[in-house]
């Protein structure tokens, strides 16, 4: 057995091995050097067998002690060893960080502004419990005008610039719908009052300038009960366009005005102001026209089937190409339909932009 | 409609300012388009004179003058360069100072140097105001005005013209004395009927008038009234009546055609004046006749057709009636013995001869609103008067055909019904006062209903509503307050179909694709229509009046649109596009022909992964697959069931790089593939484009569910294992075939098959391909056996083989 002396010396010629190794397999051979199957501690550990039971209590925890110490060592200096490795990889691992990253799809896409404003009416009006109702675009003179009581060979009708198809067989023509109102007759003769809905969709009229372009939307909406009267005409307008505009508040000022189809019939003007080529609703001291509207005509309810001494509600109609232009201050209607990459990427919107009640409208 | 101001006063005595008139013109429904008053134009226009003028010194045409002006508060004199020829010492005119705008050109004055002599301001012409065309020299006026008057005082152009818009329903706003009438209703003055007692008749006409109408279309005129007037001295107008007429747009012509131009402006009363040395025999109303024809007033001539109400003589076609007289029996200067006719034509047919013919004319538009007819007499009556003022003559007796048509009606008039339509609780005598002050008569029991009987020229009242709407209007509609509408449920419903839903997820599933909406006219042309199935095939969806050759018929698939657009983005520098639009195409001309469809399409390198040249590696052209991709993504977020895929898609399509969506073997979801490209040439767009069409109406709607709860989720705890194979098949092989087959031969072990490798030509040889497979097992009791696993193995390569006729590649 060696003595203290010998053993302080073998540890220090050790550690000094360990602190030298400077890879891996350097510190691995100092490991078994030293405490592998024939290191030199575990010799001087199966010499333990050999000792004496006095001697043993002595050198037994000399010599663990001196495996303990050296076991954590070499640890020690393998972790060191390691972070120093990782070190100077990472230092060689280098990426130009501005490189480009092609656009994802979800920065690519849009929705027209069309769609999304119609998503926008579409929310706000089902949380006033109206339904959403469809119609088709190619219209039979009946549903299109004579049901909404407009007297045959009346100006009125010369007023819509209608495109009509060739005449059939049987003499009638066929039309293209000058705007959603055949959606109100439609939907009253498959249903039952009460009615609450509204009725978005595209509409057709012969008329191509500036501000007019051959096809257009409009967002149509009725309420038939047996109470509903032009007060609530009124507020649901108000709601409306406090909501749609995203403003605190709107004013109304209605005018009498025509329609073939509601009686009383009124123009709507909405405050705003006028800034440069801005138009800005719920201030200012200026009046801009936004909407028609009225009582619906007791003809018109005769033609779907109501009494009209017993039923009554109000029809109101905008468009939706306008609101979509006053609220995103697009300035021309005919760019909606021109399909212009540049202009659809700038007034388009994200797939991910909801509108909704909760989040708002407009993100 | 236009008016001027003093005009609109004739009628009404008012004290209201015009601003006053104006707002309450557009809150009565008589909506103002615009102002023009002169005055306010004129503002800073004022008198002022010359005191001295000499030659300039650089210029003979030029004078440099002395004026004498009022600038700001105070006289001074100003130098000012003239060029009129009538520029003299102590003339009186109109001077513009520095800052004024020039009417007739926008010109803003300012100092300035002409030829090297200061100018400041201008001594105006009638022209340069845009008070006439008077522009030979500047304005010369009597001294007797102040130095500093304003010009429209001193001009007398001082009278505004408001320009209202009359909608149809209001053809008695068509004169002015309606509009007095509505704003006197409304309080703002007092309505003066005029003179319409009648005139004493001296003579009997030797001219007569008769109703030549065969049973049943009598309506056509009614009531025909006329008398001669002779010795009359027709000249031009006073200049009262000039200036009405000047300031509304119309020329004065000489006084009886303005006098018939006056009072059709004045009373919605369209008149004629025949000079009756040019009328042989009598006068009649009656239908047209084939073969005859008409020389008008606007010196065309016209066929006439046996619809058509003319007014004729024992000879000829005098004129279309309502709409348009004739060139030859008109008055002119020489008329010496004149024929008035004041007459009522039917609405509906005065409307069918303006459209037929296309004559737009002020008498037109009248009659086929609807006039009163119960002023055809009275309107002569007034027409004579005018006449015998301005041209003298004697007045034969009135001679009248047929009889003022029956506008009698009466309504039975509910007045709470004001309150029950409008939320408006109007007191019971207001209601009354103003129907009264509207020419309606009201009588009827205190407490309860109306009988209201409707005056002759409101043809527009019908019943209670019309009622509401005219005592509302009067009353004014500011007083309507908002009254919350019930809500039907204290949380909102939704409202959305499935179908509505269905068209709302398409848009934005295919905006996360990369896709850019657009939205594309219904009509294309005929040629396109013809590429995608429309066209001659379906000649029900031809517009038969197009805004153009290009807009002529329904679109049969989004496509045409589409790719057109495509083609234009291209020749603006953006070649590369990925578009969309979700909307109605057509089939036929049903309501059921119309249906959604959510297309798009992917031109030049515009892939799913992005388009053109990168770093990381430039985009190659788009591929048939890429476009069935982006169809499939939509058909995941639509929540299809899984569909066939077939290699059948329509004729635009490349025959062999397409196919079709199936939901067993004939209902289509939608198609996907590279577009024809003869469909290009025709469109003249270069390609490659590929495209998808889905329609999902066509997918079943999603079973009612009595809960929300999700099917339970049951997971094994055993690890999946996977084995690869690789088998040599016909190059016809589709590689569904394959992998079904494959699915197919285990259905409880096998969870997922999926293709990793295509390989074609090389050592494969001609017609032949290689598919290899990675399939998944998933135990779901005890870990499978060597043994168990060999038996699914040798159950894959034996249904493969005989599904497809391939071979395990070895």
């Amino acid at each position: 057995m060696a003595d203290i002396q010998d053993l302080s010396k073998l540890e220090a010629d050790i550690v000094a091995a360990i602190v030298a190794a400077n890879d891996e397999a350097t510190l691995d051979a100092v490991r078994v050097a030293a405490l592998g199957k024939k290191g030199s501690v575990s010799d001087l550990m199966k010499s333990l067998g050999g000792m004496s039971a006095e001697e043993r209590q002595t050198a037994g925890p000399a010599l663990n002690g001196l495996k303990d110490r050296l076991t954590e060592a070499l640890a020690a200096r393998k972790s060191a060893l390691t972070e120093a490795a990782l070190e100077a990889r990472l230092a060689h691992e280098k990426i130009d960080v501005t490189l480009p990253v092609r656009e994802s799809a979800i920065e690519a896409g849009r929705i027209h502004p069309l769609s999304q404003v119609l998503d926008e009416v579409i929310s706000i009006f089902a949380d006033m419990g109206f339904a959403y109702e469809q119609g088709p675009d190619i219209e039979s003179d009946h549903y299109n005008f004579t049901a909404l009581n407009f007297p045959e060979a009346h100006p009125a009708r010369e007023m819509h610039d209608t495109f009509y198809f060739e005449p059939r067989a049987d003499g009638s023509r066929l039309l293209l719908r000058t705007h959603t109102s055949p959606v109100q007759v439609r939907t009253m003769e498959k249903g039952k009052p009460p009615f609450r809905f509204i009725c978005p969709g595209r509409t057709y009229r012969s008329d191509s300038d500036q501000t007019h372009t051959p096809q257009f939307h409009q967002i149509e909406g009725l309420v038939i009960d047996e109470t509903t009267h032009m007060g609530h005409l009124k507020w649901v307008l108000e709601e409306f366009l406090r909501a749609f505009f995203e403003v605190e508040g709107v004013e109304l000022r209605m005018r009498p005005s025509f329609f073939p189809f509601t009686e009383p019939s009124m123009e709507v003007d909405v405050r705003c102001a006028r800034l440069g080529n801005e138009i800005r609703i719920g201030e200012g001291d200026d009046w801009l026209e936004i909407l028609g509207c009225g009582m619906v005509h007791p003809n018109v309810l005769k033609a779907a089937g109501l009494d009209p001494e017993k039923y009554q509600g109000f029809a109101f109609g905008m468009g939706l190409d306008r609101i979509a232009m006053l609220k995103y201050g697009i300035p021309d209607l005919r760019a909606f339909f021109e399909s212009d990459l540049r202009w659809l990427r700038h007034y388009g919107f994200s797939a991910l932009d909801v509108p909704s009640l909760a989040g708002g409208l407009s993100s | 409609m236009k008016f001027t101001l003093s005009w609109l006063k004739q009628p009404l005595d008012t004290e209201a300012t015009l601003d006053e008139i104006v707002t309450q013109l557009t809150m009565l429904g008589l909506e103002v388009e615009g102002v023009e008053d002169p005055a306010k134009v004129l503002a800073s226009f004022r008198v002022a004179k010359i005191l001295e003028a000499v030659p300039h010194p650089d210029a003979d045409k030029l004078r440099v003058c002395k004026v004498e002006a009022l600038v700001g508060d105070k006289i001074e004199v100003l130098q000012v360069v003239c060029g009129a020829p009538n520029a003299r010492a102590g003339l009186t005119g109109i001077f513009a100072p520095s800052g004024a705008t020039i009417p007739a050109n926008g010109m803003v004055l300012k100092p300035t140097k002409i030829r090297g002599v200061e100018s400041n301001g201008m001594m105006c012409s009638m022209r340069e105001l845009e008070l006439s065309e008077e522009h030979d020299g500047i304005i010369e006026l009597p001294d007797t005005f102040a130095v500093g008057t304003l010009a429209s005082e001193a001009l007398g152009a001082n009278d505004p013209v408001i320009e209202i818009a009359i909608t149809p329903n209001r053809p008695d706003c068509l004169g002015v004395y309606g509009v007095a009438r509505d704003l006197a209703a409304a309080g703002l003055g007092r309505l003066r009927e005029g003179n319409l007692s009648p005139v004493e008749g001296k003579f009997q006409s030797p001219i007569g008038i008769k109703l030549e109408f065969a049973s049943g279309t009598e309506s056509a005129c009614p009531i025909f009234a006329g008398r001669l007037i002779r010795g009359v001295k027709n000249g031009p107008s006073p200049e009262w009546l000039q200036h009405y007429l000047s300031a509304v747009g119309l020329r004065p012509i000489n006084a009886l055609v303005d006098i018939t131009n006056f009072l059709s402006l004045d009373r919605a009363r369209p008149l004629h004046v025949y000079d009756a040395s040019k009328i042989k025999g009598d006068l009649r109303a009656r239908l047209g006749r084939k073969g005859e024809k008409l020389a008008a007033l606007d010196g065309k001539t016209y066929d006439v057709a046996p619809e058509y109400c003319v007014i004729a003589d024992d000879e000829n076609v005098l004129g279309f009636a309502g709409v348009m007289g004739g060139e030859a029996s008109g008055s002119s200067l020489e008329t010496v013995d004149v024929f008035v006719e004041s007459a009522y034509f039917d609405p509906v047919r005065t409307a069918k001869t303006g459209r037929a013919t296309g004559i737009i004319s002020d008498a037109r538009y009248r009659f086929e609103r609807g006039i009163d007819p119960a002023f055809t007499v009275p309107g002569l009556e007034l027409a004579t008067r005018m006449i015998m003022q301005l041209c003298g003559g004697e007045p034969s007796q009135v001679i009248v055909a047929g009889e003022v048509p029956d506008t009698t009606k009466v309504i039975h008039f509910d007045p709470m019904r004001v309150e029950k339509l409008t939320g408006l609780s109007l007191a019971r005598n207001e209601s009354e006062s103003i129907l009264k002050h509207l020419g309606f008569g009201v009588t009827g029991k205190s407490g309860g209903l109306f009988d209201v009987s409707v005056p002759s020229w409101r043809p527009d009242i019908d019943g209670q509503a019309d009622l509401v709407e005219e005592i509302v209007r009067v009353h004014g509609l500011a007083g309507v307050k908002s009254v919350a509408l019930p809500r039907i449920h204290a949380v909102a419903k939704p409202v959305l179909s499935v179908q509505q839903k269905r068209e709302r997820i398409s848009r934005r599933a295919l905006a996360a694709r990369g896709l850019v909406e657009t939205v594309n006219w219904s009509f294309v042309s005929e040629a396109q229509a013809s590429l995608f199935g429309g066209g001659n095939a379906t000649p029900a969806l031809k517009l038969a009046n197009p805004i153009s050759t290009d807009m002529s018929h329904m679109r049969p698939s989004l496509l045409a649109g589409l790719i057109a657009a495509a083609g234009r983005n291209g020749a603006r520098g953006f070649a590369d596009v990925a578009l969309f639009e979700a909307g109605q195409q057509f089939g036929d001309e049903t309501p059921e022909g119309q249906t959604f469809a959510a297309t798009g399409i992917r031109r030049g390198t515009a892939r799913p992964l992005g388009a053109g040249r990168h770093w990381q590696g430039k985009a190659g052209a788009v591929e048939a697959l890429d476009a069935k991709a982006d169809a499939l993504a939509l058909l995941a977020s639509l929540g299809a069931p899984q569909l066939q895929v077939s290699n059948d898609a329509p004729h635009w399509y490349h025959p062999g790089r397409s196919g079709s969506f199936k939901l067993g073997p004939t209902k289509t979801i939608g198609y996907f593939g590279e577009i024809h490209p003869r469909i290009l040439a025709a469109m003249d767009v270069t390609g490659p484009i590929v495209a998808f069409e889905v329609f999902p109406a066509n997918i079943p709607d999603p079973k009612k569910k009595a809960t929300r709860a999700k099917f339970p989720l049951v997971l094994s705890d055993l690890q999946p294992l996977r084995r690869d194979f690789a088998f040599v098949v016909d190059s016809t092989v589709a590689s569904d075939a394959l992998i079904r087959a494959a699915k197919n031969a285990d259905k409880k072990l096998i969870s997922d098959v999926s293709l990793f490798d295509v390989f074609e030509g090389g050592a494969m040889g001609e017609g032949k391909k290689s598919l290899a497979i990675e399939v998944t097992l998933q135990p779901s009791e005890k870990t499978l056996t060597d043994e168990e696993i060999d038996t699914v193995s040798k159950a894959v390569i034996a249904a493969v083989v005989k599904a497809t006729g391939g071979t395990l590649r070895g």
